[in-house]
């Protein structure tokens, strides 16, 4: 309760000083900024180029609602703040980005403003995108202005106070936001340097597999190793290639297991896209992060009556696919032995995979992929948590138990 | 019994794993459906959800494409199909159309005499004075369905069936414009929709219960689930 009103308090007070550093900051960025270039060309290969950066940024999963035309907006992203709805940008001069130059959509990139001036929310990951060069902006830019103008209004954000300020958000940035060129780095390779400007710029893959604090922010040293994905109920796991990482990004689907959840979407609209170049050199500069350490079990003496209902419903509804030794149908049907989905230290995404079910996305690679039922109506919460248990615990899985009450948080 | 079913399923996978040719197939794929439509697609007739063994092709199409997007809701339907391209949904489609599960008899019935008779009116004649056609002028006589788009109304659980209308009555289910089951929908009562439904739960089904060929009913030919 206490933190409650220090939250907003703090907010508060920090405001003013916040809005002070943000105004002198915004002018300063715009003497720096390259946006006085002249004019970027449209032509075919800019577009292309354009639109293969677009898809590598998966601007189309947020910018796009269900069913409705891409990138006109409308898509809200539930935050623990409240939901931010995503922005028309599609040319249509009244609703879409129409009337924004280059210089404006680069400032939007790399400052996290909008054309206007107001700063913008970080649901739009200005803080990866802002290592985003000025040439590839320009080429999304480009790539987007080509496309159908859609006039559909948008749709005002559902914040929550004191969030809903710019105030706010002003604080949020002067405690987790700077402007930042993409510095390569002299020691590395081109392709680790290409690696980590797709990993951690332009595909923003730490504003999930990291974990936030309280106030949204990634705190420094924690990028990349995981975490619960804010306003949605997965668990981003920390990333670390194995042999299996390619196929998941390029096709859905691996020896041992499919992209579930967020991931899913991913894979769907963007990763699969990525040139065998780009996908090694994700590789190349993930092969660098620290391996995650297997969850460790932290109940060897695990409840025998619980493994043995565990084994029972394994037996009765999953083996017939997964198989008796969990080493699943290749192309098929996971393996479940040594599936690092199955032994995460968050039991979250198993859980939900067997109460929600899932297919895998339908890609290049994988086009008639394979589901899974969903076992949420026919399995309560303790026979969730035991088959759980019992497939974190076998065949050579070592993770700790799963209780009824995590079932119940995870559903 | 349940160590033989146990030892049953062992066995089946053990065949399965056998040779893992044999799954390559789409019953092999498309095994999350069964968990809710029942064995090869034959609903369950005594709860909620629908057989869609034997629906024409274009009718299951439209409405994959309509939980992926948005116009049908179903937390279930909608996230495991929410990355799915068109050219699936088809495979999907066609793949339960050419399905010919047996049919269940229809469940023990509940209704009053009157609401029976209220809802075989609407069925069969309509309501010309609220502008609401008779089931049987687009779902076809036998209510099997007609190709490719009209989904057959007998065999389905009248709770199914009345969700469905409510929904659309109240917005929460939509086909492509024009909608016209969505204007009917709002033509209709409460108790018009659960005596319909109610009704058509009570037919035994036709011996052939295939949906009849493409039919030239000009109610049908504008509407918008008629177009794939």
């Amino acid at each position: 309760m206490k933190r409650r009103l220090l939250i907003p308090a703090l907010l508060a007070l920090a405001a003013l000083a916040g809005i002070a550093i943000a105004a002198s900051r915004g002018s300063q960025d715009d003497a720096h900024d390259p946006a006085t270039s002249a004019s970027p060309q449209a032509d075919a290969r800019t577009l292309e180029r354009g639109q293969y950066l677009a898809q590598a940024g998966n601007c189309i999963a947020c910018h796009t609602r269900q069913g409705g035309a891409s990138f006109a907006g409308g898509r809200g992203i539930e935050t623990p703040f409240g939901v931010v709805y995503a922005p028309n940008i599609t040319p249509d001069p009244k609703t879409g980005i129409g009337a924004w130059s280059a210089a404006d959509f680069w400032r939007a990139m790399h400052q996290g403003r909008s054309k206007d001036g107001r700063l913008l929310y970080p649901a739009f990951p200005y803080p990866n995108f802002t290592q985003v060069t000025r040439e590839d902006s320009d080429a999304i830019y480009l790539y987007l202005r080509s496309l159908p103008a859609v006039a559909q209004a948008n749709r005002e954000h559902a914040l929550s106070f004191p969030y809903s300020t710019q105030a706010a958000l002003a604080v949020w940035r002067a405690l987790y936001f700077k402007p930042a060129s993409f510095e390569l780095d002299a020691r590395k390779s081109v392709q680790w340097n290409r690696g980590r400007y797709l990993v951690q710029g332009l595909g923003h893959c730490a504003s999930c597999h990291s974990s936030r604090n309280f106030l949204g922010g990634i705190e420094s040293g924690t990028e990349l190793s995981g975490g619960m994905i804010p306003g949605q109920n997965w668990y981003a796991p920390p990333l670390a290639v194995d042999a299996e990482f390619a196929d998941l990004l390029k096709k859905g689907a691996s020896r041992h297991g499919a992209v579930m959840g967020p991931m899913a979407e991913v894979v769907f609209r963007s990763t699969q896209h990525l040139s065998e170049q780009d996908l090694a050199s994700i590789e190349t500069f993930l092969a660098d992060v620290p391996k995650p350490v297997p969850a460790a079990s932290s109940s060897p003496k695990r409840d025998r009556a619980l493994l043995g209902a565990g084994r029972k419903i394994y037996e009765n509804r999953c083996a017939s696919c997964h198989g008796n030794q969990g080493e699943g149908v290749p192309g098929a049907y996971p393996a479940l032995a040594d599936n690092r989905t199955v032994t995460s230290a968050s039991p979250v995404n198993v859980v939900r995979a067997i109460v929600l079910g899932g297919m895998a996305p339908t890609t290049a690679g994988n086009p008639r992929p394979y589901g899974m039922p969903p076992f949420g109506a026919e399995l309560n919460d303790a026979e969730i948590a035991a088959v759980s248990t019992f497939v974190r615990s076998a065949w050579g899985n070592d993770a700790p138990t799963v209780s009824a009450v995590e079932v119940l948080r995870a559903r | 019994m349940r160590r033989l079913a146990a030892a049953l399923a062992v066995l089946v996978a053990q065949s399965c794993l056998a040779a893992p040719g044999n799954v390559d197939s789409m019953g092999q794929r498309m095994q999350a459906c069964a968990a809710c439509h029942g064995k090869d697609g034959r609903g369950d007739a005594e709860g909620y959800f629908p057989r869609i063994a034997g629906k024409p092709s274009g009718y299951l199409y439209n409405q994959l494409a309509s939980f992926r997007d948005g116009r049908r809701h179903n937390a279930t339907m909608e996230h495991l199909l929410a990355q799915t391209t068109d050219a699936y949904l088809r495979e999907m489609a066609d793949y339960f159309a050419a399905l010919d599960a047996p049919h269940a008899p229809p469940p023990a019935q509940r209704a009053s005499v009157s609401e029976l008779e209220r809802g075989r009116a609407l069925v069969l004649r309509g309501d010309a004075s609220r502008d609401v056609p008779a089931c049987v002028e687009c779902h076809g006589a036998a209510l099997t369905g007609v190709q490719p788009g009209v989904p057959g109304l007998v065999g389905l659980p009248a709770g199914y069936v009345s969700a469905q209308l409510g929904a659309w009555r109240n917005g929460q289910r939509a086909a492509n414009e024009p909608d016209c089951m969505g204007r009917i929908a709002r033509q209709v009562s409460a108790q018009d929709i659960a005596a319909v439904a109610q009704w058509l739960a009570a037919q035994p089904l036709p011996a052939d219960a295939r949906p009849a060929d493409a039919s030239a009913s000009p109610l049908l030919t504008h509407c918008g689930s008629m177009h794939k």
